[in-house]
């Protein structure tokens, strides 16, 4: 049980994707206008991780790696090659299922989701996200607890990044910096913040 | 078959005045992790623009047989496809780069200039053009991150390409190395810096007030 909880805890403030891995970063900065969209966001991502990273395990453990297909008679057979294609094409199926059952069932949250759910299938959170899984080799408790993690992770930087990018609309920001410029200043100052965290042992 | 200006602007148009990153804020994604050292920033440039040239050709050759409702996941197999040749010959022949740059060669494919482009110039455009274009906007891409691979290396560990340029108090030398640029914040006070001193040249790129 300590084991998750320490995984925990890593993916979220160690580990950050979107701070100390830059991952999502198109979507980290397009949607980190207004504090209400960004946590939409946010939510819709930890939902699509916390799904994905462990699909994609089972996948990846009992298809592509090598000599995963023993159970169909191919003991020999290695596909992990194919696994970059794999992946994609499991998340995109993913969200598209997600989407079509939020309609459906859930028709309050996908109106709160609604355009941020196709855009995450090309977000590189989910995508590194699911290929640091692989490369670290976790099970599939192990991926469950790291997917969610990562996912309240990416979720706590774009909320943090779009409060400060609230304020900053107030601030007199030289021209060339103005926007864009500002907001790359603030993200580095935030995962300066995050840096901190590096030093807790766990 | 258009005119020399014409390429010539497709070409070299996205390295300065219409860069992916500094003004459309594509394709930051994936890569800023690895700028830390010149050696993998030359190889993960060199590998997106090889993919960006390769898919917008490919994508722009059969862009008429493509139905418009299943454009996308025609594109990501096609870009997936070309990135998993990258992985394998990035393997077979530079395999310790390979193993440092980890995730991050799998991440060209959702990458956001490869999508980009694919989706807004080569589903319009003869192949030839959509080739120059994927090497201009690879290159606009390449120019920001050796910028930011050269400071961070320069004055992160005093060395270039792996070779020590100026020599570390630690090993008798005169220079202290700034601990800062190599941890990962620092590429983004180096981009916005770049963004800053682009737009001072180019001052119509300068965001209005809201």
């Amino acid at each position: 049980m300590e084991q998750y909880i320490n995984l925990f805890i890593r993916a979220i403030f160690i580990e950050n994707l979107a701070l100390s891995f830059f991952l999502g970063m198109c979507t980290f900065l397009a949607v980190s206008k207004k504090v209400k969209t960004a946590f939409g966001l946010g939510v819709a991502v930890i939902v699509v991780l916390g799904i994905s990273v462990p699909v994609n395990n089972l996948v990846y453990h009992n298809i592509l790696a090598p000599g995963a297909l023993d159970w169909a008679g191919f003991p020999d057979a290695d596909l992990s090659f194919l696994r970059f294609l794999t992946f994609i094409g499991v998340i995109a199926a993913l969200v598209q299922i997600l989407e079509m059952t939020l309609d459906k069932y859930v028709p309050a949250l996908y109106n709160a989701l609604g355009i941020f759910l196709p855009l995450i299938t090309v977000n590189c959170a989910i995508f590194g996200g699911v290929s640091f899984m692989v490369e670290r080799d976790y099970n599939f408790g192990e991926s469950v607890v790291y997917g969610i993690g990562s996912g309240v992770g990416w979720c706590l930087a774009i909320v943090a990044l779009a409060a400060v990018r609230e304020k900053l609309k107030y601030a007199d920001v030289p021209d060339g910096l103005r926007g864009l410029g500002a907001t790359f200043m603030s993200v580095g100052l935030i995962g300066l913040g995050f840096m901190s965290f590096s030093g807790v042992s766990l | 078959m258009a005119s020399a200006k014409e390429m010539k602007s497709v070409l070299f148009g996205p390295i300065f005045a219409n860069n992916p990153i500094a003004l459309q804020i594509l394709g930051v994604c994936s890569a800023l992790a690895v700028t830390s050292k010149m050696s993998n920033t030359l190889v993960m440039c060199i590998a997106l623009t090889a993919v960006v040239a390769a898919s917008n050709f490919f994508i722009s050759i059969i862009r008429n047989h493509i139905p418009s409702s299943v454009r996308i996941i025609v594109q990501m197999t096609i870009i997936a496809s070309l990135v998993i040749v990258v992985d394998q010959v990035l393997r077979a022949y530079a395999y310790e780069i390979s193993r440092e740059l980890s995730v991050f060669v799998g991440l060209i494919i959702t990458n956001c200039i490869v999508m980009g482009r694919a989706e807004a110039y080569a589903m319009k455009s003869t192949p030839f053009m959509s080739l120059l274009d994927g090497i201009g906007n690879g290159l606009g891409y390449s120019v920001v991150l050796l910028v930011v691979g050269f400071v961070r290396e320069l004055f992160g560990s005093g060395s270039l390409f792996d070779v020590q340029i100026m020599p570390l108090v630690s090993e008798g030398g005169w220079y202290e190395p700034v601990g800062l640029l190599l941890m990962p914040p620092s590429a983004f006070f180096i981009i916005g810096g770049f963004i800053w001193v682009l737009r001072t040249f180019y001052p119509d790129q300068v965001e209005p007030k809201e």
